[in-house]
């Protein structure tokens, strides 16, 4: 199902973040080949959200360089759905870009299809915009706290979607202050690099 | 394909009627200004015929000011530009189909209001031809200005209706001057102008639009 080649790849080198006046973290580098999964733990603050943005290449580094082999996947606090239409048509939008629908049944959203995306609670948003995810099929997913607002069900579902992504030969970068079970889980802890 | 994707989805959205709260407003506001117009300067037919037609091209502009508001924040605020960037869309495409579905969302629907309007303030059938063909010329202008506005005032979170709105006007005076001014000199140097004006604007609207979407993401 996943488009991913041997090839797959992020790489930071000395990456710094400015925001506002503020150099948030500096000296970071940093290299998953596929397979591979990353955590980045740290408090509030540090930088975890504008980490995984840098990695994604929506922000530009304060210093240092980003390298990326295959597409990115994000996953954010926000689920990029239409809040007014159903959840499988906002979905579906998605599906007409990218290359494969997800499995809305292991996601626990088949029921939920036909229900306006704004009456979703939050745990039900984080599984529509892991559909999302899937469905892109991209070989690095750049996960910005993704357990926040799921249940323990829902948490165990994340784990085993990143286990089977590396085991694919995909590439996960994962920011959370909460604990994720992964074996052969690297870590980072952005407070060493804090400024 | 990927363009029409985008297209249906904006149409969806602007359309009269569409179900992401797209509306009949422009319209109705530009037949409020048509309607109260005789009522403010009195029922004399010489004054109206004079000045119906200039009234109908600020009505226009007026309501082409308000679906800025939504027209991109919205997609901004929720992610939807920083998955399309992941997947390799360029800003100013999005931008560019946006424009077009803004402009089919508004433009049309003014021009057949136009005709109705017309009677209200009491133009002659030839003056309206010159305000339909100035408005067909004009209002992709409008549009232009009104993405390249909503672009820029994408980062602002509250205010931004009222700010679209103080930027539009400026802007707009050029084709305010050359579309309605069409009307006196009886036509074609004007409506020329007009269009000419409004084929800069769609041109430069993709690339401006897609430049401040960017620049959004730093702030």
């Amino acid at each position: 199902m996943e488009e991913c080649s041997p090839q797959t790849r992020l790489a930071a080198t000395d990456l710094a973040c400015r925001r506002g006046e503020r150099v948030l973290f500096a000296r970071l580098s940093l290299e998953l080949a596929g397979g591979e999964a990353l955590q980045i733990a740290g408090a509030n603050g540090l930088g975890k959200s504008s980490l995984i943005r840098l990695l994604a290449g929506l922000l530009r580094p304060f210093a240092g360089v980003v390298e990326r082999t295959g597409a990115i996947g994000l996953v954010d606090e926000r689920p990029a759905l239409d809040e007014h239409q159903p959840l499988g048509a906002a979905l579906s939008f998605w599906t007409a870009l990218d290359p494969t629908s997800a499995p809305l049944e292991r996601l626990g959203l088949a029921a939920l299809v036909d229900v306006p995306v704004r009456y979703l609670s939050t745990g039900q948003r984080k599984r529509a915009a892991l559909a999302r995810l899937i469905g892109q099929a991209a070989p690095v997913w750049l996960l910005d706290e993704p357990l926040n607002g799921l249940d323990t069900a829902g948490v165990a579902l994340v784990e085993a979607l990143v286990a089977e992504h590396c085991a694919d030969g995909g590439l996960a970068v994962i920011a959370s202050h909460q604990r994720f079970t992964l074996p052969g889980l690297k870590r980072l802890d952005l407070a060493s690099y804090a400024t | 394909m990927i363009v029409i994707t985008l297209l249906k989805r904006d149409l969806a959205q602007l359309l009269p009627g569409g179900r992401g709260g797209g509306s009949l407003l422009p319209v109705l506001f530009f037949m409020a200004v048509a309607m109260l117009y005789p009522f403010a300067v009195g029922p004399n037919p010489t004054l109206l015929a004079a000045t119906g037609g200039g009234v109908l091209w600020v009505g226009a502009l007026l309501a082409a000011i308000l679906p800025l508001e939504r027209l991109l924040a919205g997609d901004v605020e929720r992610g939807l530009f920083d998955q399309w960037a992941l997947r390799g869309l360029a800003e100013e495409l999005v931008v560019a189909v946006r424009l077009l579905a803004h402009w089919l969302s508004f433009g049309p629907f003014i021009m057949l209001a136009a005709v109705p309007a017309s009677a209200l303030v009491g133009i002659d059938g030839e003056t309206l031809r010159i305000v339909e063909l100035g408005l067909l010329a004009g209002t992709p202008g409008l549009a232009a200005i009104g993405v390249i506005i909503a672009s820029v005032t994408v980062g602002l979170k509250s205010g931004g209706a009222a700010l679209s709105g103080l930027l539009m006007v400026p802007l707009a005076v050029p084709l305010l001057i050359f579309g309605a001014g069409s009307l006196s000199t009886g036509g074609e140097g004007g409506l020329a102008l007009t269009a000419a004006i409004s084929l800069a604007l769609v041109a430069l609207a993709p690339f401006a639009g897609g430049a401040a979407i960017r620049a959004a993401r730093e702030g």
